[in-house]
């Protein structure tokens, strides 16, 4: 099989940032699944909206408010076609993916989860979708429950899943794609078994939307959340899919401005979705910010990034498995562009600090799985996770320099 | 090979990550306290016998980076016979040194965490031993943590 898979065509030079020397080496970014680097048309985006168009949005009169407010908007009419929503009214802008779990915890959960009610999670979430579950079942007295992960391979037994569907399960939310294993969930089946007994949805997708198409109304699910510094795009934004049904029945999640009607000095009239749910003023270039990462992703085309990351994945599978004295975790096929790992004898941090010294930015520790990680039985692992700028080339490097930490630990 | 890198992992450091010395539970122990890091999971704890105002008997178990592990086996070596007056005064010159690179005094084999000053992100690892060692001669019973110092 011969690999010669470079960076995705027509990119060069749109990321300055990957030129350069780190240590005294050519940069090798390889934290992709922590944060993406941002191409100069979002970085541009946020430029000419600060230097030219820059007011507050909504409520304003004047010129420059209508065009924050036409952008604003039109970067939520984006978002919905992004994802394949059925309408804009359906997208709420959040900080992140974090911030769209917590919403819909305290927002939804409130007013649908009672006690005795079980919410059920995998084994292989993200802390971000394990503990506001968890503050949610403290306040009501509902349960959690957690679909098991199979050992180092790191899959869900879709087969177990009817009989973890009991009649109480009344949330599921689980990641599309894990941020440890590289584990690419088939997200739609889950969420067909789940509508089949009316068991509400939530997926996870801060790995999947900058890295693959995204259609909701294929997947089937009832919430969808995702972060856009993930995706090309920048930190503070990030966008809560809600099926319009739902999100017309859920209590608003903060108060302030932006989301009233009219407000008295004891009652309010809220707006309808999705402003009922973006208080204060929101994150205006994060948005216009986003919109142009969504932009630059669909000119690039989310199937190449798909089959990119794809290719990385699976030869970096292979290269590190050629290698003696390696525990590999997640999938042997069909994984995403991410490798998790453990030399053994030598700690993921000593890993990522001499790597580090070579110019690599991995990343070490629990990858905020620390459930997971208890599962497999270790206490970290080291990960390379890719994206559409990076090379086989740069894994062959990473490999060279692997195996230099090897003989520098004598291991 | 890595010569940028010798500062941090010397020779001494790679000796005792591989082969801890002290490192056995401590029967008849009077003292334990126990470091985590919760960004890392590394976690150390220290058994001390100390008896009047002298550590008699030192001993460690834990799992962690070499920088820490290396940390806690040296640390183990080099508080035996002190007095809890000796176990701080080290403890604050370590901590200066892991976080600027200065020592104050000979400091001996303990010298050779000076590079770590250069790694701000192993700052911590060095450290957290030292926080154990530090509640063990105070007596406290709660678990330290790296992360209750910010």
């Amino acid at each position: 099989m011969q690999h010669t898979a470079q960076s995705i065509k027509g990119i060069a030079g749109d990321f300055p940032i990957l030129d350069q020397k780190v240590n005294g080496h050519p940069l090798i970014y390889f934290d992709n699944a922590a944060t993406t680097q941002k191409p100069g048309q979002v970085v541009e985006a946020l430029r000419r909206y600060y230097e030219h168009d820059n007011a507050n949005v909504h409520r304003g009169i004047h010129e420059l408010s209508n065009r924050a407010t036409r952008a604003f908007e039109n970067a939520r009419t984006r978002a919905a076609a992004f994802i394949n929503a059925r309408s804009a009214e359906e997208i709420v802008f959040t900080r992140g993916t974090t911030e769209g779990i917590n919403l819909v915890a305290n927002s939804w959960g409130a007013k649908f989860i009672k006690a005795g009610d079980k919410i059920l999670l995998t084994e292989m979430e993200h802390h971000s979708n394990i503990v506001p579950w968890q503050l949610l079942a403290q306040r009501t007295g509902a349960q959690l429950a957690f679909l098991p992960v199979n050992g180092d391979r790191g899959l869900l037994d879709l087969t177990r899943l009817s009989d973890s569907l009991t009649p109480d399960v009344k949330l599921l939310a689980m990641t599309h794609i894990s941020n440890t294993l590289g584990t690419i969930n088939p997200v739609a089946d889950f969420c067909e078994h789940a509508r089949k007994r009316g068991i509400v949805t939530l997926i996870d997708a801060a790995q999947s939307a900058g890295h693959r198409p995204l259609d909701v109304q294929e997947i089937g699910c009832d919430f969808l959340v995702f972060s856009g510094h993930k995706m090309c795009g920048p930190t503070g934004i990030g966008v809560l899919y809600g099926r319009g049904e739902l999100l017309e029945q859920m209590p608003p999640y903060q108060g302030g401005g932006e989301m009233i009607l009219s407000c008295d000095f004891y009652e309010t009239t809220y707006k309808k979705p999705p402003h009922k749910f973006e208080a204060g003023t929101p994150d205006i270039s994060g948005a216009i910010g986003l919109q142009a990462a969504m932009n630059y992703l669909d000119e690039i085309g989310r199937n190449n990034i798909a089959h990119h990351d794809q290719e990385l994945g699976a030869y970096a599978f292979e290269k590190l498995s050629s290698m003696k004295g390696i525990r590999l975790f997640g999938p042997t096929i069909g994984r995403a562009g991410l490798v998790s790992f453990l030399l053994n004898g030598v700690h993921a941090h000593d890993v990522v600090t001499v790597a580090d010294q070579r110019g690599i930015a991995l990343r070490g520790g629990h990858h905020c799985n620390q459930p997971l990680m208890r599962k497999l039985g270790v206490e970290s692992t080291a990960r390379a996770s890719f994206y559409f700028y990076n090379t086989t080339a740069e894994i062959d490097r990473f490999v060279e320099v692997l195996r230099e930490i090897q003989k520098f630990f004598g291991a | 090979m890595f010569d940028d890198l010798n500062d941090l992992y010397q020779q001494v450091i790679l000796d005792h990550s591989k082969s801890p010395r002290n490192y056995s539970e401590l029967p008849g122990a009077n003292r334990t306290a126990q470091g985590h890091n919760p960004l890392c999971g590394d976690h150390v704890t220290l058994f001390l016998n100390v008896e009047g105002d002298q550590v008699k008997e030192i001993s460690w178990q834990g799992s962690g980076c070499a920088i820490s592990r290396a940390s806690a086996s040296i640390l183990t070596t080099a508080l035996k016979g002190k007095s809890v007056a000796e176990v701080k005064t080290l403890f604050d010159r370590v901590h200066d040194m892991v976080t600027t690179g200065k020592s104050n005094g000979d400091l001996g084999k303990l010298a050779v965490f000076a590079g770590v000053h250069k790694f701000p992100a192993r700052v911590k690892c060095a450290i957290l031993p030292w926080y154990a060692a530090l509640a063990a001669v105070e007596g406290k019973a709660e678990p330290v943590s790296t992360e209750s110092e910010e």
